[in-house]
């Protein structure tokens, strides 16, 4: 081990070849160090968070521009083999464009998310400073690990680490009953879903019993031993994404976490398992079958449309975001259930167009999601409100918050000229060539995706106008509101950034197509075609469609600003400040504008089939009526309640084994000893 | 890309800006003319205009920034959609900017920056007028996508200019999925445009309103701005119509000279004249639905708009 080491080191200094993974992986122990040297000031807040925090900012900028510069550079993948682990499995690491690309998401999510962090934690937050500082850092190094590995056995070692990185994270306000639940919840389902994540490896290793990924790309695999790899890893890494029906957790566990911890949770970690997505089923299967997509696109649509619903109808800011994430998960696999779909019938331009979206929607999530979370965590440390129904106005008093997370709600929306346009343009422009594909049925089918995906689009809208009309918008629905103040100058420094990247992307998508490029090159053989100037961009050809947000976004200001002036110029700028007119009706209370309950009725009331609804209605006669509603996932009672009594019936069953008698014990012990006899011999 | 090009996108987009209040003024003459009322003149929506626009403005004291930027957003995003929509040529320079999804994209932007400004003051019809705006836009919006799909299988592209050139030169090209989905635009146009049978524009009744009463706060010239932006989305989605389904007229690339362009105004006018007045007559014969039905209403287009989809491809097959 030290030898190899030692051979490790003067192998290095003999080339001097200290290539771009090398400074990575010293990325990422640099956030080690960070996380550990919170200890040396374990309860100064100061330290571990306005210090170490911006610190562990420029680290993830570094990753973001090495990763950056590795996809443009155009390389061939690195390795490194590192001395540790287990004896004869030491940690393989390779950096290539798919994990690179996936780096620099990270990176500059991270980079915002970390600044964020270091204005937000306070003194009192749950966990002491330096163990929160420790738990951050190993969770974005963690996430980094799970990107860079090359074999399962590292792999799996980061993915625990980033699960129980996570849920340290969230059950940072351990005293809190719910939030213990929600962390506990989300602890069987990470590991229900790393058991899947190892059994698919277990299937992937295809007989030889080597647990590197290149021995993995070499395995030759029947069609139905791959398809059960593929199904065990879109289980698993279904659970950590939050495909619909392995979702229950996200909504518990992403608002029970403290806000920047939910940012990365929904931001980058679900990124992680869409990244393990694409390396099992276009790197390390060599054989892909149509009607993978096609099981893909069913589960990413329904999870989209189930999400969007969902959201619609939340009371709680950070659960709707929560729902949220769901939906843009879906909108992910749906964008890779179509490139398999395409790619399996030899289409690779229209693979490459559908996987663009996937990966671009990726980042643009990444951006938008972390910001819009981190500001709920601006709104609830100035107001102390989760709950929707006791926020409002906010505008008035967080100017700057407020602003910014207008242009989250703008691009989260999926509205030109923001960067969730983009994707989602991308998507239904993939979703216009499915009729070429040379399944008939499935041409009959599709049309109706394409309709799912459209709705799914535009429910988004409806619930973005409802999360940030009655959030920053309206009447204070509570006296307490007038003393909210604004972010602190780190807090904006993050969103600002994050809010930069939704705008740049949103301006110039050829950014992120010339990022994501590489990778369809790579996994498919295809890329879009890189446009031919920097004003627009078209995807498969100029006449067939094309989109520019830098003209769209000077056009819409121009055309403002032009009208602007001449309106003033022709007519006049005075203005008359008065009380509102309301038709006249002068007793107007903040308790009249619509609630959350109210914005999301009509949603109810359409996707009612959807919900298990349990209402109380006051009667006439109530002196002091009380309207209830209570909205709950039916799935959470059709497949979850039943198997937990399942597994609690068989423990019971299993439990009179246990007397507590030694004697009894030992006669077990007598008895196996001796089954064991039978047996060998 | 000539000189010549910008000066027809320049002239097409003041033509937008002039023409879409007298349509308007229009369809309330035909609207006043078949409930036997006397019309009023065809002017009127500009001296509405004028009149706003000289008026002080009455702000509520609450209102922030963004219900005040709210009007010139509307304005612009109305006027950068009638420079992309071939109503005249299809040479157009900004046309490429934005293919036909984009541009449901930017309706839907201007959608959601009216609705937020309606929440801005808090009022309980803001809210109310808001969050009917986003249920009727939210179904609205996919069955317009599907009508785009539709047309995207016909001609390969879903860039409105391309479709315009594409069926110049395929004009045998008579799908019966062009009548589902013609049919299906026409209602979601209703729809989108706050018209009978989803939202009557000539009331203010408050269990029925929807458009109106988002715009209950605003006065002088932002209520002038949004009103003249109510205008030019009407003319816009009138001229995606003509587009999708009408394409006569319209100067195609390559022959657009000064003949054809003077042409392609004549038949713009001469379909704007007879869309109103069907506009006018499906209004009048028909009846408000309850708020409750409009849903029913758009899921039956979005049906429609899918149809059409299935038997292209049935009989493509």
């Amino acid at each position: 081990m030290l030898l190899s080491a030692y051979d490790w080191i003067s192998g290095l200094t003999d080339t001097l070849a200290f290539h771009d993974l090398h400074f990575m992986l010293l990325l990422v122990a640099a956030w080690m160090i960070l996380g550990l040297a919170g200890f040396l000031r374990p309860h100064s807040i100061r330290f571990v968070a306005r210090m170490l925090f911006p610190i562990g900012a420029l680290v993830c900028l570094s990753v973001a521009i090495l990763a950056g510069v590795f996809l443009g550079s155009g390389q061939g993948p690195q390795i490194v083999v590192l001395p540790l682990g287990l004896p004869d499995l030491p940690f393989h690491i390779r950096l290539d464009v798919l994990s690179s690309f996936f780096l620099l998401l990270l990176g500059v999510a991270g980079a915002g998310i970390s600044t964020f962090a270091a204005g937000y934690f306070r003194t009192g937050e749950g966990t002491a400073p330096a163990l929160l500082g420790l738990q951050y850092h190993l969770f974005l190094a963690s996430m980094a690990m799970v990107i860079l590995a090359d074999d399962a056995y590292l792999f799996m070692v980061a993915w625990e680490t980033m699960a129980l990185t996570s849920y340290f994270l969230v059950t940072s306000h351990h005293r809190i009953p719910e939030i213990r639940r929600a962390g506990f919840l989300y602890l069987i389902m990470a590991h229900v879903g790393a058991v899947c994540i190892l059994l698919s490896f277990g299937v992937l290793q295809g007989g030889s019993w080597q647990f590197t990924f290149d021995a993995m790309r070499g395995a030759p695999l029947t069609p139905f031993w791959a398809t059960t790899a593929f199904l065990l890893a879109l289980l698993g890494f279904g659970a950590k994404a939050g495909l619909v029906p392995m979702h229950v957790w996200l909504p518990e566990a992403h608002p029970a976490a403290p806000s920047p911890v939910s940012a990365m949770m929904s931001g980058l970690m679900l990124k992680t398992a869409i990244y393990g997505m694409l390396r099992i089923s276009f790197d390390l299967l060599d054989i892909r079958f149509w009607q993978w997509g096609v099981l893909l696109l069913v589960l990413g649509l329904f999870s989209a449309l189930f999400g969007a619903i969902f959201a619609a109808v939340q009371t709680d800011m950070k659960r709707l975001l929560a729902y949220s994430s769901i939906e843009n998960v879906g909108l992910i696999f749906t964008g890779i259930g179509l490139a398999i779909l395409f790619e399996t019938s030899n289409m690779h331009l229209f693979a490459a167009l559908a996987l663009t979206a996937a990966l671009v929607h990726s980042l643009n999530h990444a951006l938008f999601k972390s910001l819009l979370f981190l500001t709920t965590g601006s709104v609830l440390h100035a107001t102390k409100q989760r709950s929707l129904g006791k926020l409002g106005g906010l505008i008035r008093r967080m100017p700057w918050v407020a602003t910014l997370a207008l242009i989250g709600t703008l691009s989260i929306a999926g509205l030109p000229p923001l960067n969730g346009f983009v994707s989602e343009w991308l998507l239904l422009q993939s979703f216009l060539f499915t009729p070429q594909l040379p399944h008939a049925f499935l041409n009959m089918l599709i049309p109706l995706g394409a309709a799912a995906l459209a709705l799914t689009v535009a429910l988004a809208a409806y619930v973005m106008v409802k999360f940030y009309g009655v959030i920053f918008l309206g009447q204070p629905r509570e006296a307490s509101l007038v003393n909210a103040h604004d972010a602190n100058w780190l807090e904006r420094l993050g969103l600002i950034w994050l809010a930069a990247g939704c705008i740049l992307i949103g301006a110039l998508p050829q950014l992120a197509l010339r990022a994501v490029a590489p990778v369809t090159g790579k996994l498919l053989g295809d890329t879009v075609r890189p446009s031919s100037t920097v004003w627009w961009i078209a995807p498969i050809a100029q006449e067939q469609a094309s989109y520019s947000g830098l003209i769209l976004l000077a056009g819409i200001f121009s055309v403002v600003a032009v009208t602007f002036v001449c309106v003033r110029l022709l007519a006049h700028g005075r203005i008359r400040r008065t009380d509102t007119w309301d038709c006249g009706y002068p007793w107007q209370t903040s308790r009249m504008q619509d609630t959350a309950e109210g914005f999301g009725q009509p949603i109810r009331h359409m996707f009612g089939t959807f919900f298990r609804i349990e209402r109380n209605l006051p009667s006439a006669s109530d002196t002091a009526p009380r309207y209830r509603i209570y909205i709950e996932d039916r799935l959470w009672r059709a497949i979850y309640l039943p198997i937990a009594r399942g597994v609690q019936k068989l423990a019971d069953g299993i439990g009179f084994l246990q007397g507590g008698r030694l004697a009894i014990y030992l006669l077990y012990s007598f008895l196996t000893l001796l089954g064991l006899l039978v047996f060998v011999l | 890309m000539r000189a010549i090009s910008f000066v027809r996108q320049f002239v097409e987009v003041v033509l937008a800006i002039v023409i879409a209040p007298l349509f308007a003024g229009w369809i309330a003459q035909c609207r006043a003319w078949l409930h036997n009322r006397s019309a009023p003149p065809l002017l009127q929506p500009y001296r509405m205009l004028r009149k706003l626009f000289f008026k002080d403005v009455a702000l509520a004291t609450d209102a922030s920034a963004l219900f005040r930027a709210t009007p010139y957003v509307l304005f612009g995003t109305m006027v950068l959609a009638a420079a992309i929509i071939p109503s005249l040529v299809t040479d157009l320079p900004l046309a490429r900017v934005a293919d036909s999804i984009a541009l449901v994209g930017l309706f839907a932007t201007a959608r959601v920056f009216l609705s937020l400004a309606a929440m801005d003051i808090g009022t309980a019809f803001g809210t109310l007028g808001a969050r009917r705006e986003m249920m009727v836009g939210f179904l609205a919006e996919p069955a317009l996508l599907m009508v785009l799909f539709n047309a995207f299988l016909l001609y390969g592209s879903t860039s409105l200019p391309s479709l315009v050139d594409g069926y110049r030169t395929h004009p045998s090209v008579i799908d019966p999925s062009v009548i589902f989905a013609a049919v299906a635009f026409v209602m979601v146009a209703l729809a989108e445009n706050a018209r009978i049978p989803i939202d009557n524009p000539s009331t203010h009744l408050e269990l029925t309103m929807i458009h109106e009463a988002m715009l209950l706060e605003y006065s002088a010239r932002h209520l002038a701005l949004v009103e003249w932006a109510s205008s030019l989305k009407l003319f816009n989605y009138a001229c995606i119509g003509f587009a999708l389904f009408l394409p006569w007229g319209i100067a195609t690339h390559g022959a657009d000279g000064a003949g054809a362009f003077v042409v392609a105004i004549a038949a713009l006018i001469g379909k704007l004249v007879i869309a109103g007045a069907a506009l006018a007559l499906i209004e009048s014969l028909s009846a408000k639905l309850r708020i409750f039905r409009a849903p029913e209403y758009l899921a039956m287009a979005f049906l429609l708009a899918v149809l059409g989809l299935l038997v292209h491809l049935l009989l493509g097959a």
